[in-house]
């Protein structure tokens, strides 16, 4: 969705993939390898038909035997070599170009991975992984062979031109004037043809993002039998694809041709010139076919050129968009500070939040101090901003005034692995992988051992896990989509309180668990926050009822702080909000 | 027999993931692939027919031109030489030109024809694949994961554009080329030709064994690149997590291995081509060369004329530099094959929820639900449901409570077909399920989950995905209805304020009204709530169960629900325990009996008591 904003600049296009060339830098050996192999294996054959040429001139017309099979010879090396060189070139860029493309991958994903909420809840993963797969391997192409054919078809195009022009000048200065037809042409295609591949680059990235959708949604899609209208909207991205490609075509199918045109009608007027100078004895005959096969021999270069610089477009605005993301600065990066032995007192000062772009703050003045080891409950009415103000303490946002301290510090001030190992999070919606039982629970402790796991998920009354076909291997499906939803809230919440976290904040995480396990989860939770500082968000007295302290959050402020009865009697909004759900 | 069970063994998705598949499967996926090409192509005969046609014009011009060179050396220069003016060499001169402008138009002609017959096909397995995923069951898309499905439809059709777009043309052109410069070896000089030809056996080989190994290699490529994409797409949906929980070194060290595989499967296949290409190359180097010896030590006898020689030359480049081209079409087409297998495979898959051949037509649905015998499990020799009779009479409206896990979902799932039972009948006014057609069974029956999902675009959008040609003023209505309508119009921009990737921008309360809304909107005549208030504070969670005492009116309702407060609605409670029904009765006759449910509502009573 972003990408749409920005409109393709070509110079800003090109800075971006040559700001790219610093991943070549290991490489650099191998480049000058495949480089001079290529730039060789020119030489070869452009060489041949000299030795052609010498054949006819020589042997053929002198009638020398010997020289015949020993420029026949010359020939058969010079083809060996030049076979040889091209072995070479391709079997040394394939290291290096897909050496190029893994490592851009790995550091693309690695700031990905390092920037912050606010950037993923804009940027669709369609969108992501269009630049990470098909943008990358642009590039790669770019880097491997346009690049390399750019460089060497010129220098191919200029060596047979000056060989040309040292043959027989007048010929050679024609054969060097029709490239500036090519020239003026080149550069009006390339502007329109930047513009169109940046609209299929997003265009496909949307289209990814709507197949993502397509694929995360199949539930509700099923659920309301809506195929088709998915299908609507799919099909609509598709045709822009399909039609801004068939625009692609056309313009190149236009420019392809002009440069095939080019060499053909300088080849007429050469052999023309040509047969004029041999009749007036200026040149001799094998002169001229050695020209001529010359002046053919640049009918493909030429035509190349216009694929490559296509290509070169192509991979400019992938490089792009490939910067667009590794220039989005990570804005949430930790400070230098660890907690030595963290208490836990957790202190909200005068903190506001508000979205980007947002007229109003979602949270304004909140001040709140949690000493270590007690346990606050923050209640409020559905989109108040209790969610939000969780995300803050382990920073998957930052606040915009005012500050959130854990033991005095400043949570900015923390590097970010103390911060989130001193808090633990169970969410709302419990995100789960395709990965083990285990290897979910264990998300952020890698080390922990079968007891600890064991006693996480006692908290959370989760042993079910224990008999699942696989136990604690079981793979469960995506998103834990084989579970229940309750299983899986039970699951996240014995990811929280593994590894007893210093501060645990639990988001209204008991909502999809049935009354009783609700209270033995609460029995055992108890225990846990026993020692530990935590944020409880709730929805249900009995959930309140963990807490020492309850906040009452109003229009994005606490309105009220107190013990549960004091706001229940004291505070008639509280009261609607939690007292008596009606009774059958 | 035993081929029946192999062949089935390997249908649809099966091979993914397989490294060695047996030499007669991997002929079957082979086939397979090609059969959907055929299928893809079939319907543009015509283009390709008339691309034939353009092709053969644009290489005959294209090959006249060399002729006409050394026809100009060959008659044109002596004729000069002999003072016999320009009249023939202008001829020539003249007749290059006009093939020149004659290739030009034809090639462009090419290029258009080719690139749209390209582009449709891409648009057509594009909207194939799609939709067959749309279709294909629950079942499959939670073994399948989102990623895999994103990278079959980005970049195994990537691959395919590959091969239609650059593929096409250059093999078309080259074998005609090819053909037609044989030919002309051929009648300009027989004997030269010949040798010229001879190598051709060899080329055949070294095809052979490259097609052979790099079938291999590019499946790797595909299943390597499917395993980093779905690892990139699941790390970044759930980024919060892997955030909080610091798991982003052990991410990135996955991600890594992934990516490292990749390589190395790219790597593999570009040193195939890496021998590949240049042994193409030096047999026809070696050609070249044995042509010229030959052919100087002709001429020397005066066997052949230096024209001809010169033309000779000219030719076997021609003849030699599309063997290039065609390597590299060869190789597009063994990585777009590897791709057309996963993507054939897709398309095999039979959807597990199949559609009715002779739908029943049920024109207006009453609502009555019943299961007669439906016993269900998701992995075999695991049953969720033993067996189960259950009589939901139209305009009911039932509870559901239970322990998580009793097998409650798995009810309803049943219900909107999520899946089909494996043994016994879910019916919907008699009807079995599997006789409806999907648009009738979706009209009659909608549920709202425990997962809201909200796609991107406005919250009118989101609400409308319940039936897309309402009305806005029946949007606010159902918005209205379940107590969504203050909160909407104090987005900014109202209805028509973005949701945010996974409605994202709301919270998770704000998300389930609108889900709720959706499905109000959606007017069916079986309405099932599957835990759809857990996120609402009470105040708003009273407000939904108001509305939907009114709503529910003469519509069959089944509502799961935890908090007891939402049985009070209910006609009727089933208490479920270990995939069973245990209790089934009105719910004051359910308390007064003592039994589990009474025993949870005293439960609930005591947690409610806490309020005070
Ligand atoms: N990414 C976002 N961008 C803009 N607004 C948001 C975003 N996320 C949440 N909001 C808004 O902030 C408010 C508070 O949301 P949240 O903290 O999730 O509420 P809750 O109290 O239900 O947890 C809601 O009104 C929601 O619409
Ligand atoms: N898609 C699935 N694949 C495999 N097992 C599943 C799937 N969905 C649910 N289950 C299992 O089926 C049982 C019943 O689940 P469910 O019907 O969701 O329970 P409830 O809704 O009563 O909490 C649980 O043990 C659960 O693990
Ligand atoms: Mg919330």
């Amino acid at each position: 969705m972003s990408a749409d904003d920005e409109p393709p600049s070509a110079p800003s296009a090109s800075i971006s993939l040559w700001r790219l060339r610093s991943y070549l830098r290991p490489y650099v050996g191998t480049l000058i390898v495949a480089w001079l192999a290529a730039i060789l294996s020119i030489a070869a054959s452009t060489v041949i038909p000299l030795v052609g040429r010498e054949i006819i001139d020589g042997p053929v017309v002198r009638g020398d035997q010997g020289a015949l099979l020993w420029l026949g010879a010359l020939t058969l090396a010079l083809g060996v070599v030049e076979a040889f060189l091209i072995f070479l070139r391709r079997w040394t860029q394939g290291f290096l170009v897909f050496g190029v493309e893994t490592a851009i991958r790995n550091d693309l994903y690695a700031h990905l991975q390092r920037l912050p909420m606010s950037f993923h809840d804009e940027w669709q993963s369609g969108q992501l992984l269009s630049r990470a797969t098909t943008d990358l391997s642009t590039i790669r192409r770019f880097f491997g062979f346009g690049a390399l054919f750019l460089v060497m078809n010129i220098l191919q195009l200029t060596t047979v031109t000056i060989l040309l022009l040292r043959m027989h000048w007048p010929l050679g200065l024609l054969v060097a004037v029709s490239a500036l037809p090519i020239v003026y042409v080149s550069i009006r295609f390339e502007h329109r043809y930047t513009v169109l591949s940046r609209q299929v680059q997003d265009e496909q990235g949307d289209l990814a993002t709507i197949v993502e959708e397509s694929a995360l949604g199949i539930r509700t899609i099923k659920a309301f039998g809506r195929r088709g209208h998915v299908f609507g909207g799919y099909d609509e991205v598709a045709g822009k694809v399909y039609r801004t490609s068939m625009a692609k075509v056309r313009l190149g199918s236009r420019f392809f041709t002009f440069l095939e045109v080019i060499p053909n009608v300088t080849l007429a007027l050469v052999l023309l010139l040509g047969a004029a100078a041999v009749a007036g004895g200026g040149l001799s005959l094998g002169t001229l076919v050695a020209f001529t096969t010359m002046v053919l021999q640049l009918a493909w270069p030429v035509a190349a050129l216009g694929y490559i610089l296509a290509m070169g477009q192509e991979a400019m605005t992938a490089a792009d968009r490939v910067m667009e993301v590794l220039d989005t600065p990570p804005s949430i990066v930790g400070g230098p500070v660890v907690i030595e032995r963290p208490r836990g007192h957790l202190r909200f000062e005068g903190v506001e939040f508000r979205f980007p772009g947002a007229d109003r703050p979602v949270l304004r003045d909140v001040t709140l101090d949690v000493r270590p080891g007690e346990t606050v409950a923050i209640v409020g009415a559905t989109g108040s901003g209790k969610t939000t103000l969780t995300a803050l303490v382990p920073r998957l946002a930052d606040v915009t005034a005012g500050r959130v301290t854990i033991d005095g510090q400043d949570v900015r001030d923390l590097t970010l692995p103390a911060l989130r190992s001193v808090v633990a999070t169970a969410f709302e919606e419990p995100t789960l992988f395709s990965m083990s039982v285990r290897e979910n629970v264990t998300l952020g402790h890698g080390q922990a051992s079968e007891e600890e796991v064991r006693a996480a998920l006692e908290v959370a009354q989760a042993t079910f896990a224990y008999d699942l076909p696989w136990g604690l291997e079981t793979r469960i499906g995506e998103q834990g989509m084989s579970l229940s939803g309750g299983q899986r809230q039970r699951l996240a919440l014995a990811r929280a309180v593994l590894g007893h976290p210093k501060i645990l904040v639990l988001d209204d995480t008991l909502s999809a668990l049935d009354v009783e396990t609700e209270a033995l989860v609460e029995e055992a939770l108890r225990r846990v926050l026993a020692d530990a500082t935590g944020i409880v968000v709730a929805h249900r007295a009995s959930t309140v009822l963990l807490a020492d302290r309850v906040a009452l959050l109003r229009d994005g402020t606490i309105a009220h702080v107190g013990t549960h009865h004091q706001l229940l009697n004291e505070v008639p909004e509280y009261r609607s909000l939690l007292a008596a759900e009606e009774v059958v | 027999m035993m081929t029946v069970s192999t062949d089935r063994q390997w249908q649809g998705v099966a091979a993914e993931n397989q490294d060695d598949v047996p030499q007669k499967v991997s002929l079957l996926l082979r086939e397979r692939s090609r059969r959907l090409l055929g299928e893809l192509l079939r319907p543009h005969r015509r283009a390709i027919a008339r691309l034939v046609v353009v092709v053969l014009l644009s290489n005959v011009a294209g090959l006249s031109i060399p002729y006409l060179v050394a026809l100009g050396i060959d008659t044109g220069i002596p004729a000069l030489a002999r003072g016999e003016g320009m009249g023939i060499t202008l001829m020539i001169v003249g007749s290059i030109l006009g093939a020149a402008l004659a290739q030009a138009l034809t090639r462009q002609a090419f290029l258009r024809i080719s690139g749209r017959i390209g582009q449709d096909v891409l648009l057509e397995l594009r909207r194939r694949v799609f939709t067959h995923f749309q279709r294909l069951s629950l079942s499959f898309h939670e073994k399948y994961t989102s990623g895999r499905v994103i990278s079959r439809l980005t970049s195994d059709v990537e691959a395919l554009a590959e091969l239609l777009q650059a593929g096409f043309d250059g093999l078309v052109t080259a074998v005609l080329t090819l053909v037609g410069t044989a030919v002309m070896l051929l009648i300009l000089d027989v004997h030269l030709g010949l040798v010229a030809l001879a190598p051709l056996p060899l080329l055949f080989l070294a095809t052979r064994w490259f097609r052979r190994q790099s079938a291999l290699a590019y499946r790797r490529t595909r299943e390597t690149v499917a395993l980093v994409i779905v690892h990139f797409v699941e790390s970044m949906t759930g980024i919060r997590a892997a955030q909080t929980f610091r798991r982003e070194p052990r991410n990135q060290e996955i991600f890594e291995q992934l990516n490292e595989d990749y390589r190395a499967a790219n790597a593999r296949s570009m040193h195939l081509v890496a021998i590949f290409m240049p042994g193409i190359k030096l047999i026809g180097n070696v050609t070249i060369a044995l042509v010229l010896v030959y052919g100087g030590w002709l001429a020397f006898r005066q066997e052949v004329t230096v024209g001809v020689l010169a033309a000779f030359l000219l030719y076997l480049r021609q003849f030699y530099e599309p063997m290039q081209e065609i390597s590299q079409f060869y190789n597009t087409l063994q990585s777009a094959g590897a791709a057309l297998e996963k993507l054939s495979g897709v398309l095999e898959e039979p959807p597990g929820v199949a559609e009715p051949e002779h739908p029943v037509p049920l024109p207006a649905a009453r609502g009555a639900v019943t299961f007669a015998g439906v016993r269900f499990s998701y992995t075999p020799d695991i049953p969720i449901l033993p067996e189960l009779d259950l009589e939901i009479p139209a305009g009911q409206t039932v509870a559901v409570v239970g322990a998580t896990g009793a097998g409650k979902t798995t009810v309803v799932k049943l219900i909107s077909r999520f899946y089909d039972p494996v043994a016994g009948r879910v019916l919907l006014d008699g009807v079995d399920l599997r006789d409806l057609d999907e648009a009738t069974l979706r009209r009659a029956v909608v549920m709202v989950t425990q997962e809201n999902f909200l796609f991107s675009g406005t919250v009118a959008d989101n609400i409308r995905f319940g039936r897309p040609d309402a009305p806005m003023a029946d949007v606010v209505a159902a918005a209205t209805a379940v107590g969504a309508h203050p909160f909407i119009s104090g987005l900014p921009g109202g209805y028509e304020a973005e949701v945010g990737k996974r409605g994202g921008r709301m919270s998770a309360g704000q998300r389930q009204l609108v889900a709720f809304a959706r499905a109000f909107l959606a007017d069916p005549a079986v309405l099932i709530l599957d835990e759809a208030t857990s996120s609402l504070d009470v105040p708003s969670e009273r407000l939904v169960q108001r509305a939907l005492r009114t709503i529910l009116a003469g519509r069959t309702a089944v509502i799961i629900a935890h908090r007891l407060s939402t049985v009070e609605i209910a006609d009727r409670v089933l208490v479920m325990a270990d995939g069973r029904v245990v209790e089934d009765g009105p719910p004051d006759r359910l308390i007064a009996a003592s039994g589990r449910f009474a025993g949870l509502h005293t439960a609930w009573l005591e947690s409610l008591s806490a309020s005070g």
